[in-house]
């Protein structure tokens, strides 16, 4: 025996809670077997979960570092892990390590600053343990807009907690859009980008991005037209990994690992990196 | 400095078998390959091992650790073991020069246990070429092949072999075969240096230069038009990141043996269209795409991260080996510019 910590060696998890969010987005509580949260993370960081015998597979943490018993994540149904993680039970054991790769600049760019959330489908997932964040420390960020848009009202995740929570919190305003119309919907429609183009928002701000690549393209161009700078911008990448430690190679784009160096990234960052992501 | 005369080798290496591990090139059907010491197995002639050396620290598959799966439950079991010593004798310049790539990647925080056991456990008695091959341009990347790095640095002087030890675990293991070997000079080893010197300024990739690359050039070659023309023959095979001693990407997969998982480390290859396949997407869709990412890598993103390290030690295998005859040669040649017209 090597007595020496080896970081592919994951911790085991054990699924306490799931919840079905959409028709393919489960979110899953997991802690330690003995009721403790598996590690500490910061807004914008990843774990690998596996299921020994499937595969291991990288997610984003959803929920928020304050949330000191247990973690989320919010986990769409697209392929053999997360096919199988969906098929799980509560009480399922899963194995976990993390957390990987460099968080959202919480505690040092983003104080003092309004914050302006775009999320599409499932990429409210990584944002959502950075609105979480700033809700907790509320009084150390400015004005906060979250706009969040779905194919339909049916696949928006967390639908409950926006309504229900963030909706309600002072100086929050959400900004709810579906694709298309919907008799029981009485909300926005239309895509993202052009809501957001739409909404006008000062560029006096920080803007984070999650969601399709067609979504970041064109928000990103609409948020240029409304005056936002490449360095007011941030998003998270996501791309195939195996380690997560920066040695296994599948997340290499230039010089940069995005398990390590990314998944998040400020827009002039992005720029310089070769358009492979 | 000791030798020993040619004529002795047996018993070096029965001494040095006798409280180690020792692999050494010998002759195979498939070629030069590193092997276990047996008594009476004899020292390959050739220039180099047909596959590199790293499989001793970072080998093609390895079990990384098992699980136990009890209905809702799962154990997981640390299988890692202490590993124990070992000595690599006749490990060239190039490939020497390869582990030093490698450490800077597995042996970065968080290092990568795996790798570290066997690297501790590691013994390098390198061996000095003296006669390159056409295909052979470590020089091009500041690598001087008479006289190779190691544990101990070992010369073919002909009439004796030569060994200096240049670390405490290369001096360790030096010692312990005081009795067998005589002190020398280095005259003979010197003389060699020279003539073998003489020999690599005459090979036809003598001139070859890496200096237009390296460190920050990503925007001066990624988008350079040539890499249609270079990749367009480009099968995807991966063979020259398998023969390659620098490739170092890998996969991890898990296998049910019916009594529990074993889970699995390979040697993997970014010329693979799985390689970057995720279920919500494809970033490299082409061939040219991912033969590009190779030799960026090698060329440009590793010196970036690693203070103008190359990631190609010159060893010439993928030279050798492309079935379509494409390579990094190639590759610098056409876009390094005036340099290696």
């Amino acid at each position: 025996m090597i007595d020496v910590k080896e970081p592919l060696i994951p911790k085991i998890g054990v699924v306490t809670d799931i919840r079905i969010d959409t028709p393919d987005v489960k979110t899953f509580r997991v802690v330690t077997p003995d009721g403790k949260k598996a590690f500490e993370h910061k807004p914008g960081q990843c774990a690998m979960l596996s299921v020994p015998g499937v595969g291991e597979a990288m997610f984003s943490i959803t929920s928020s570092p304050t949330n000191e018993e247990y973690m989320e994540f919010s986990i769409k149904k697209c392929g053999c892990v997360t096919e199988w993680l969906h098929s799980m039970e509560v009480g399922q054991q899963i194995t976990i390590r993390g957390p990987y790769g460099r968080p959202f600049p919480v505690d040092t760019e983003f104080v003092g600053k309004d914050m302006l959330f775009i999320a599409g489908g499932i990429g409210l997932a990584p944002l959502r343990s950075v609105i979480n964040y700033c809700r907790h420390y509320r009084d150390r960020y400015g004005k906060i807009d979250i706009v969040y848009g779905s194919r339909s009202m049916q696949d928006l995740v967390d639908y409950k907690e926006i309504i229900d929570e963030w909706a309600n919190d002072a100086g929050v305003t959400v900004h709810l859009t579906i694709d298309r119309e919907q008799p029981e919907w009485t909300g926005h429609v239309g895509f993202v980008p052009n809501y957001v183009k739409e909404l006008g928002f000062s560029p006096d701000k920080i803007a984070i991005l999650c969601g399709p690549p067609i979504m970041i393209k064109f928000t990103l161009a609409g948020l240029t037209e409304l005056g936002f700078e490449k360095t007011q911008v941030y998003t998270t990448l996501e791309l195939r990994m195996k380690c997560g430690i920066g040695k296994c190679g599948r997340c290499n784009v230039g010089a940069k690992y995005v398990c390590k160096d990314g998944p998040v990234f400020r827009l002039d960052e992005l720029d310089e990196l070769p358009d492979e992501y | 400095m000791r030798k020993i005369s040619i004529d002795k080798l047996n018993s070096l290496f029965s001494a040095i078998a006798e409280n180690e591990t020792l692999y050494l090139p010998v002759d195979t059907k498939a070629g030069a390959k590193f092997e276990k010491w047996h008594d009476g197995a004899v020292l390959s002639d050739a220039l180099n091992t047909v596959r590199s050396a790293k499989d001793f620290f970072f080998p093609q598959t390895e079990n990384l650790m098992d699980f136990k799966v009890d209905g809702k439950n799962i154990e997981i079991i640390d299988t890692r073991e202490e590993c124990e010593d070992f000595v690599i004798f006749g490990v060239r310049a190039c490939d020497v020069k390869s582990f030093e790539i490698l450490d800077r990647v597995f042996l970065a925080e968080p290092v990568d246990s795996y790798y570290k056991n066997r690297r501790e456990h590691g013994v390098i008695m390198s061996l000095a070429c003296t006669k390159p091959h056409e295909t052979c341009f470590c020089g091009t990347f500041g690598i001087d092949a008479s006289s190779p790095e190691g544990d101990i640095v070992c010369h073919m002087t002909g009439d004796a072999l030569c060994m200096d030890a240049k670390t405490e675990k290369g001096k360790a293991l030096l010692s312990r075969l005081d009795s067998l070997t005589e002190e020398t000079d280095g005259k003979a080893v010197e003389e060699q240096k020279k003539v073998t010197k003489e020999r690599l300024a005459k090979l036809p990739l003598a001139s070859l230069s890496a200096d237009s690359f390296g460190a920050g050039k990503t925007e001066k070659f990624f988008g350079a038009p040539e890499w249609k023309e270079l990749s367009q023959a480009c099968l995807g095979c991966g063979t020259c990141t398998f023969v390659c001693p620098t490739c170092q990407c890998y996969d991890i997969k898990d296998f049910n043996t019916g009594h529990g998982v074993k889970r699995f480390r390979c040697w993997d290859s970014c010329m693979y269209s799985d390689f970057t396949k995720m279920s919500a997407g494809q970033p490299r869709l082409t061939q040219l795409e991912r033969f590009r990412q190779r030799f960026m890598h090698k060329l440009v993103y590793y010196p970036t991260n690693n203070g103008g390290l190359f990631s190609c030690v010159g060893c010439g295998r993928c030279l050798s080996k492309c079935p379509i005859q494409m390579n990094i040669v190639k590759v610098m040649k056409k876009l390094g510019g005036k340099e290696n017209d």
